[in-house]
Formats: structure tokens, sequence, C-alpha cells
């Protein structure tokens, strides 16, 4: 085998296995909702599929797979069956530039934990991340139905909204980091937990994670799906497995919004206080431990979001939109100003 | 009629300190206390197959049928619960006692069969009320679900009579 082969292999090893990670993160993540609302409302949850529930994912995937796939007769068939696909898929895609750990060294060949090490890849998973829109737009004007098309285009003005304020805020980072590499990103952070960009950029990181709560349309930013007033917009005519694509999507969404502050804010794979490469372990094992890291914060945030989903109540609409424009905007930008004078001076 | 934002908005945050006005330290706050029922509060919820609900004293459930201190049926078919149930879910049929079964029953007439229709029943407890003999309860079972087919719904005599009599398990 030429080296070519053993390239694409490799990538295509890698792909599997985080596509593997992330969708059944995503999976066990409606599990872990479902789980975590009931513990904070006093309450049980689904415990009843195999040990402590954990089989419920599988249960609901069968379930899923096994109804009838409806399509109403007054939409637009075509793009009716291709916004689900459509929005899972581009869930997926910013994962390619993520950094899940360090590095791998097999039969002398090294292989960093990513899928793509791009120079731009921050700006990728933004440019990626703000396509999702398209699924949620196209769903919900494909249905043809008022309610989905009211879901979809709330969907559209927060996302597009608050886009803004999550580019800025970014862009302080840049600033720091002096990089758009996401590895390179979290390198920069990893000599001491203080040079996490949460503890240089504090304010940045709130505009950055209020922004984030409404990119990925959850509560108290969830008015595209507003059960209260849209049953639950944009995904209200479909059914099946459809339905789940929309789901995963959904939740695939949170983890990558978790993985994200976790590599731009809380320094990705490094651990606190210790440094890997000096307690001389093998450089697998480090490359190992940097995932279960890299997870476990990220696992850490998906809780953070959860909590917040059952703590707040959602927003008025014309309260976001003041939010985002009149509060958030003028903040980031003069969080970037500050941030670039003091980059300058120091 | 035109709006003005800016006076509704100053309006809204009038008599507001600077923390509170940004919103922050209060969703932290209610953060907390959602918390604290994540780790700290014990469920609530009843396991129900597993564990079932405390009994309550006055709770009517399926009709229990009851035998005196002498192990002998109470019932002797004087028809009062059939009269007074309102749903006519109850179907007796009287006879009277021989030699060989008067060791079982306390008056000369009983009951040679006794049914309660349970989709007609309404649990009223009225029949309970009527009988003069206390040999009709209706005690704590209460699932009383089944399959489809109607004849499994007629509960019997014989199911449900006591299988041991006292009077001390008579509850009122």
């Amino acid at each position: 085998m030429n080296e070519l082969m053993i390239d694409i292999l490799i990538s295509l090893a890698k792909t599997l296995f985080f596509f593997g990670i992330v969708l059944s993160g995503a999976a066990y993540s409606t599990l872990a909702e479902r789980r975590f609302a009931s513990f904070f409302q006093n309450r049980i949850g689904p415990n009843r599929a195999g040990p402590l529930g954990l089989f419920q994912p599988v249960a609901d995937g069968i379930k899923f797979i096994m109804k009838e796939e409806v399509i109403p007769g007054h939409v637009n068939k075509f793009f009716f069956v291709l916004a689900p696909s459509l929005f899972l898929m581009i869930s997926l895609l910013p994962w390619s530039a993520i950094p899940f750990g360090d590095k791998l060294v097999i039969a002398g060949k090294t292989i960093p934990l990513q899928i793509a090490d791009l120079n731009a890849g921050v700006l990728y998973m933004l440019a990626i991340s703000s396509l999702g829109v398209y699924g949620i737009l196209i769903g919900g004007w494909a249905s043809n139905n008022k309610f989905s098309l009211l879901g979809g285009v709330r969907a559209t003005a927060q996302m597009i909204s608050y886009e803004i304020t999550l580019g800025i805020s970014i862009a302080a980072v840049f600033l720091l980091s002096e990089s758009l590499s996401t590895r390179e990103i979290v390198i920069k952070q990893m000599q001491s937990p203080w040079q996490w960009n949460i503890f240089v950029q504090p304010v940045g990181f709130i505009i950055f994670f209020v922004s984030m709560l409404a990119e990925t349309n959850r509560n108290p930013f969830d008015l595209a799906e507003a059960e209260s007033e849209l049953v639950v917009g944009y995904h209200t005519e479909y059914g099946a497995f459809k339905y789940a694509q929309f789901m995963l999507g959904e939740y695939i969404n949170l983890i990558t919004a978790s993985g994200f502050i976790t590599l731009l804010y809380f320094g990705g794979w490094s651990i606190p206080f210790v440094d890997l490469y000096k307690t001389g372990l093998p450089v697998n094992i480090i490359g190992i431990i940097s995932i279960s890291v890299f997870l476990t914060k990220t696992a850490f945030f998906v809780f953070v979001f959860m909590w917040i989903r059952w703590t707040l109540p959602r927003f008025r609409y014309d309260q976001l939109m003041h939010l985002g424009w009149n509060i958030l905007l003028p903040l980031s930008l003069v969080n970037l100003i500050v941030t670039a004078f003091v980059a300058v001076i120091l | 009629m035109a709006i003005n934002v800016r006076e509704k908005y100053l309006k809204r945050t009038e008599g507001m300190s600077f923390s509170d006005s940004l919103y922050l330290p209060a969703v932290f706050k209610g953060m907390m206390i959602t918390l604290k029922h994540f780790l700290f509060t014990k469920s609530w919820t009843l396991k129900y197959p597993e564990e079932k609900r405390q009994d309550v004293p006055r709770f009517r459930g399926r009709h229990v049928m009851k035998r005196d201190e002498l192990n002998r049926e109470r019932c002797t078919a004087c028809y009062c619960c059939q009269y007074s149930c309102p749903a006519d879910c109850i179907d007796i049929k009287a006879a009277e006692v021989t030699p060989d079964i008067q060791h079982n029953h306390g008056e000369d007439k009983y009951a040679k069969s006794f049914e309660i229709d349970l989709l007609r029943c309404i649990f009223c407890g009225f029949c309970q009320d009527a009988c003069p003999k206390a040999a009709i309860f209706l005690e704590e079972e209460y699932d009383l679900a089944g399959f489809s087919d109607r004849d499994s719904y007629i509960l019997t005599k014989e199911q449900m009579m006591e299988k041991t009599g006292g009077r001390e398990k008579v509850r009122i």
C-alpha cells in the first residue's frame, strides 16, 4: 500500500469513529435530556428500557424506523424530504474541524485526532453552522403550514441576528490566539488554566454562550419550536424517521456547541495544572486521555445547556431581538475593541 | 397606535439596580435552585407496578364478600344491594339452605350465585351502605384491567368471597 492509500484509510477510520461518537452522543443526549429534566423536576424519567433506561435511545430509534413515513398531501414533496437530511448532514459537518484530542502514534505514523486541521477551522465551523438554518427554513416552507413557516422564519431571523455577535465575540479570541486553526487555539491555551480564554475573555464568553444558546435554538431562545405558540414549529408536519433526523440534528448541534465552547474558551483537551507531556506517559496514552478530557468537558457543557433549558422560561420574540441587537451587539463590539487595544499594548 | 419602544423599555426597567438590569445574577440564582433539585431532592414518583400506593381507608375498589366469626357466609340474599344498585350490576340468585350446607350459613336463605358485572359497576358503594349484614365491602384492590373478553369482567361469588372469616376483618 502506498502512502496515499494509508492516509485515505486513516481519514476514513477517523471519520467513522467521530461519526459513531457524535451520533451515539446525540442519541444518548436525548435520553440525558429526559432523565435530567425529570431530576430537575423531582421525577424519575424513562428508566424501564434496560438498566437505568440506557436502551431507551435504541427503542426510540427502532420506533422511528418502524413508523409509517407520512408525507402530507399539501406539502412540497421534494423539499419536504430534503429538509431533514440537509439539516442532519449540515449539523454533522463542523465535526471535521473539531480536535477531539492530541495525537496518536501508530507504527511510526502520527495521527492527529482531528479529521482535518484546517488553518481557518473556526471560520469553517461558523460558516457551516450558519448553513444549518437552511434545513429549518426549507422544512418550514415546504410543510405549507402556518405554524411551520412561522417557526422557520423565526429560526432564520434569530440565527442571522445572533450570528453577528457570535462572530464578533470569536474575533476577540482570534486576536489573542493569533490563529484561526482550532488546534492552534487549543495549544495557545495549554500552558496554564489562567490562559484559558474564559479567564482572558469573560465578557466575550458570556456573549458567545448566549449567542450559542440562540444558535442552537435551545431554551430560553427556542422560539422556533415554541410549543405553546407554534406546536413544535418547523417540524410540526414531520413524523417517523424524518422527525428523528431533525431531533438528531438538533442534539448534534447541541454537542457541537458544547465542543466549540470547550475548545475556544476552556482549553480543549488540556487538564488544569497537569502537563501531560511532562508526566512521561506514552504518547498514545496521552492521546486517549486527551480524548476523554475533551469529551468530559463537552458533556459538562451539554449538561449546562440542559440545566439552562430546565431553569429559564422562553423569551418573547421582541425581547430576543432587543437582547441580540441592542445589548449583545454593542457589548461584543466594545469587547472586541478593548481586546484589540489591550492586545496591541501588551 | 404607535408604541414608543424606548419609553416602554425605560418604564420596564424603572427602579432596577444595576445588577438587576444585568439579569445574570438572577439567572444564576435560578440555576442554583434547579441544581439543588437536581442533586438533593428525592424523586416523588411512585414506581408503580413495583411499589403500590398506600391504602386510603375509605377507598372503594373491588368488592369483597365477608364471612363472620364462625366462618359462615354473611350474605343472606336479601336483595338490598341489588335494589340499591344504581348501575344495576348485581345479579343474585337465592336458594334455601339445606342441612348439608347448614354449617356454612347463619340463616336459612343464601345466595346460590352472586355476580357483579364490573363493566357496569360504578364503585359508588351503595351496596355496602345498603347491606344489613355487613356482607359486602368495596376494598383496596384497584388494578382490575383485563383482556377484551367481557365474561371475565363478571365477578362471581367465589372470586369475591373471603377465605376465612372473623369479625375483626370487617372494615366499616
